[in-house]
């Protein structure tokens, strides 16, 4: 059995080594949250923390944790930063389906922690991994500049 | 509001079974994860509930529960078409339960396409009266309830937030405790509808009800679905279109641990396992020849060619007016032709559809725009009578018309039949991106003529893929499909003499299938484009060309006039940079669009701005407006830039998005939308967007360049470094 701590739980699991996070989430522990995309970390829907830190769970193998931290979209809104940038998508109303929000959001929430104040050229930097088909583009950046502002309040 | 997800009052022992495994369908579910398509409730077996339509019930603790005949892909119909309902119902708004409507094209058939279908952009259009007068409809029972329960005359009884007044004696009763007197009372007969003065809702820019639960991962969509002893699966269909499986070795894929079963069917191989991740690797550890077929040799050129040498034949007529010989036989002449690429729809969610197939009865559930299509065709595959199918929809990650397609269901059911117990059918994106029903090739073919600075003649001629003699036969009448029309024989400018004919043109083994924008996006951009090369041989400024031809047309003249207000249109802009306008008749919007674009040195495009003005008659949430043209702006810019599926011996050569690519946040212009205040019936909006995003950059990079592009994707090095 494999362990990790996952939004603060720990959770034990069988899986090998190889199998990358985003199917040991969403497969094994039934966290549906964390959406696939296209399996080569080309667009982001995957996106969870590993320590803070954005990464793709679509190509992370799950051995490759280690004793990091994992936070997904089911519990980023218990960081402060989470808590803000959900809101602000929700009081700009980015969203239109939805599927790649949960890996916008988990960007985002990564960038405010090392960028408490981003620019525009931090946010596209940030935030450029992550496609969104309904082309909410104009919405994220708009929010993650609400969410910025809230937290400086 | 509440936050009940149940279709019914039984709640099914399955649902719970997901609860625990899911870990959390029970939770504060803003939007139902689930709706079986039975029972469904009648006023007759209403079970204590006031169930005056196929729409509204309301049980006696008050609680509402508004069944969405449209499905919810991003464009925001689970807010909008609970505005519609619960405006003439004077129902509590923030208190509303949403639930997906089941399989039913008589209960939930879309009024403009006769079946349950979401597309077309006519969600608000097709149900506008429809629930309306549902929710009026309705009203006027609990108010007749009340008024007999008073003695008083129902005249004189108002209504708001769920609650009947009799304002001159001070008496009250909530839709609730009226729910039961209300269902023994005959439905009326030409309710009156609210006046637009007296709209509550309607109008105003009201949160959506979906995404609190997309901001924290709780929302399930199709792909999302868990159930007990679920197996997951992965496919792959022969590369080749049309091809079939000549011989497999899965000795590797046997040996990978967690693969279960290896499925060979005719045309596809699959992999079940533990998870995907089995699944997968079991995938790529499968030996497969392929028996490629006739289709083997098809290449895009070879499709290029047919439909070119098909596009210079004559058509069949579509709309004929005035006399076109004599009038392409007066002025100054311009023709032209213009060629649009297949396109994939690369929903963010990737394929999919869960399967629970036993002897006798068959269980899917999937996110889909077609879900009574979903249910015949899977009752189809699984040689099972369609009663004997429960189809169960959710959410979509993206529709763009891929999920008008019921193909994914009755390839999971075709799997199932191999399995034991419930699987979930899963598409790599490699699979989504090489096996989609594209948007097909079209060329437009069009010649016309100026005189006084004004068109005189105009000939245009559709050649393309018929979407509809497939989809909805209906449509496709006499030769000519309504759809691939659509746009051109309607467009805004007065000319005297005018022709529009129609090709059918199938390209070989390629299926082709609707994409947001459908029809209208081939026809606008084809057409816009053209009138910037005619205005341009006329020696008018674009915006002024168009306008002189806007008489009978106010309100298209005020949305190109607003554009261009708000796009500074005809101040000096630097080198290399241009205004592009577009102007566009579809899904009965009225729109105008400026895009303002630079072209490098290198040829790559910089989009800076993008202003759209909008009348879409009554708008019902603006807000959700303003959001669906955001987003369609993007998903058309998208297409120009970089749209193209091109195919080689058979097969199609993009497979994720490294080669299939998509604009990202750091090329995303600034977009301002200006909606136009209007008391007629609301037009369409979720396509618009993409509609007016190709052509609008295409003439702005006309106007930077001086390159007139008639193809895209757009061609940098055709761009690359031209003098204005």
């Amino acid at each position: 059995m494999a362990e990790l701590t996952i939004n603060g739980e720990q959770k034990s699991f069988d899986a090998p080594p190889g199998m990358p996070l985003l199917w040991v989430l969403r497969d094994i522990l039934g966290m549906t949250g964390t959406k696939f995309g296209c399996g080569i970390a080309q667009c982001g829907a995957c996106t969870v923390h590993v320590d803070g830190k954005p990464v793709r769970s679509c190509i992370l193998p799950v051995g490759a944790v280690r004793g990091g931290a994992v936070t997904t979209i089911e519990g980023v809104g218990a960081t402060p930063v989470g808590a803000k940038v959900q809101k602000a998508w929700l009081d700009i109303e980015v969203i239109q389906c939805g599927y790649c929000q949960s890996g916008q959001i988990m960007s985002a929430a990564a960038l405010l922690t090392t960028t408490p104040n981003p620019d525009d050229s931090d946010i596209d930097a940030a935030m450029a991994g992550n496609i969104c088909r309904c082309g909410t583009y104009v919405r994220i950046r708009a929010a993650i500049k609400l969410a910025a502002s809230q937290r400086q309040s | 509001m509440t936050v009940d997800q149940r279709t019914s009052g039984e709640f099914s022992r399955r649902s719970l079974l997901t609860a625990g495994l899911a870990g959390g369908f029970l939770f504060a579910f803003h939007v139902p994860v689930r709706a079986v398509n039975k029972p469904v409730q009648l006023p007759d077996a209403t079970d204590g509930k006031f169930a005056p339509n196929a729409f509204i019930r309301i049980d006696r603790s008050g609680q509402t529960t508004l069944i969405m005949p449209q499905v919810e892909m991003g464009q925001g119909v689970y807010t909008s078409i609970p505005m519609i309902l619960a405006e003439e119902l004077d129902a509590e708004f923030s208190k509303v339960n949403l639930e997906h409507a089941p399989p039913s094209d008589k209960l939930y058939g879309n009024p403009l396409f006769g079946i349950q279908a979401t597309g077309n952009s006519n969600s608000v259009r097709a149900w506008w009266k429809p629930l309306r007068t549902a929710g009026a409809g309705a009203r006027a029972m609990l108010v007749q309830a009340a008024a007999r329960r008073w003695q008083v005359d129902p005249a004189s009884c108002t209504t708001a937030n769920s609650v009947v007044m009799h304002k001159a004696s001070g008496r009250q009763l909530s839709y609730g405790a009226l729910a039961l007197g209300a269902s023994s009372e005959m439905p009326p007969k030409d309710v009156p509808l609210k006046e637009p003065k007296d709209f509550v809702l309607i109008g105003k820019p009201l949160k959506r009800l979906d995404t609190p639960d997309k901001v924290n991962g709780k929302s399930v969509y199709g792909i999302d679905v868990m159930l007990p002893d679920m197996k997951f699966a992965t496919l792959k269909t022969c590369p080749v279109f049309g091809g079939k499986v000549a011989r497999v070795d899965d000795s590797a894929a046997r040996k990978i641990p967690g693969v279960l079963k290896i499925v060979v069917l005719d045309d596809l191989v699959a992999v079940v396992g533990d998870h995907m991740w089995a699944a997968k690797q079991g995938l790529d550890a499968l030996v497969v020849d392929w028996d490629e077929g006739p289709n083997a040799r098809i290449s895009s050129k070879d499709i290029w060619q047919d439909l070119r040498g098909a596009s210079e034949k004559d058509g069949v007529v579509a709309t004929s007016r005035g006399d076109i010989a004599k009038g392409l036989a007066t002025g100054d002449k311009l023709e032209a032709s213009y060629e649009l690429p297949f396109l994939a729809h690369a929903t963010m969610e990737p394929v999919n559809a869960t399967v629970h197939l036993k002897p006798d009865s068959c269980e899917i559930w999937t996110g889909t725009q077609v879900i009574a299509r979903v249910q015949s065709e899977a009752a189809k595959a699984a040689g099972l009578p369609v009663e004997k199918v429960i189809a169960n929809n959710h959410l979509l990650g993206g529709g763009f018309g891929r999920k008008l397609e019921p193909d994914m269901v009755v390839a999971a059911v075709r799997i199932a039949k191999h399995v034991d117990g419930p699987v979930k059918v899963l598409w790599t994106r490699e699979e989504d991106i090489q096996h989609d029903v594209y948007r097909p090739v079209y060329r437009d073919t069009v010649a016309a003529t100026l005189s006084d600075g004004k068109i005189v003649g105009w000939k245009y001629r559709i050649s393309g893929s018929s979407i509809m003699a497939r989809w909805f036969p209906p449509g496709f009448q006499k030769g000519i499909d309504i759809d691939a029309v659509d746009s051109a024989i309607d467009m805004p400018y007065d000319i005297p003499n005018f022709h529009v004919e129609y090709v059918r043109a199938e390209p070989p083994a390629v299926p082709t299938g609707f994409w947001r924008g459908v029809g209208p996006n081939n026809n606008v951009f084809a057409i816009e484009c053209f009138m910037d090369e005619l205005a341009r041989k006329a020696g008018k400024d674009p915006v002024e060309f168009r306008r002189s031809m806007l008489g009978t047309q106010p309100r298209f003249l005020a949305a190109l006039n607003l554009a261009a207000e708000k796009s500074n249109w005809g101040q000096p802009l630097p080198p290399r940079v241009g205004r592009g306008v577009c102007l566009q008749p579809s899904f009965a919007s009225f729109i105008a669009t400026v895009v303002e674009a630079e072209v490098d040195e290198q040829g790559d495009v910089h989009l800076r701005r993008v202003i759209s003005a909008v009348d879409t008659g009554i708008a019902v949430n603006p807000d959700t407006i303003k959001a669906q043209l955001e987003g369609g702006l993007i998903f058309g810019l998208t297409a120009a830039l970089y749209g193209e599926i091109t195919i080689a011996k058979g097969r199609v050569q993009q497979s994720n998005f490294n080669d299939y690519r998509m604009l990202r946040i750091n090329q995303a212009p600034k977009i301002e939308i200006h909606l136009i205040r209007s008391g007629e019936a609301p037009g369409g909006i979720g396509e618009t967007g993409a509609t007016a995003g190709s052509p609008a950059l295409r003439n702005a990079i006309y106007a930077a360049t001086g390159v007139a592009l008639r193809r895209l994707p757009i061609d940098r090095t055709l761009i690359a470094g031209k003098k204005s």
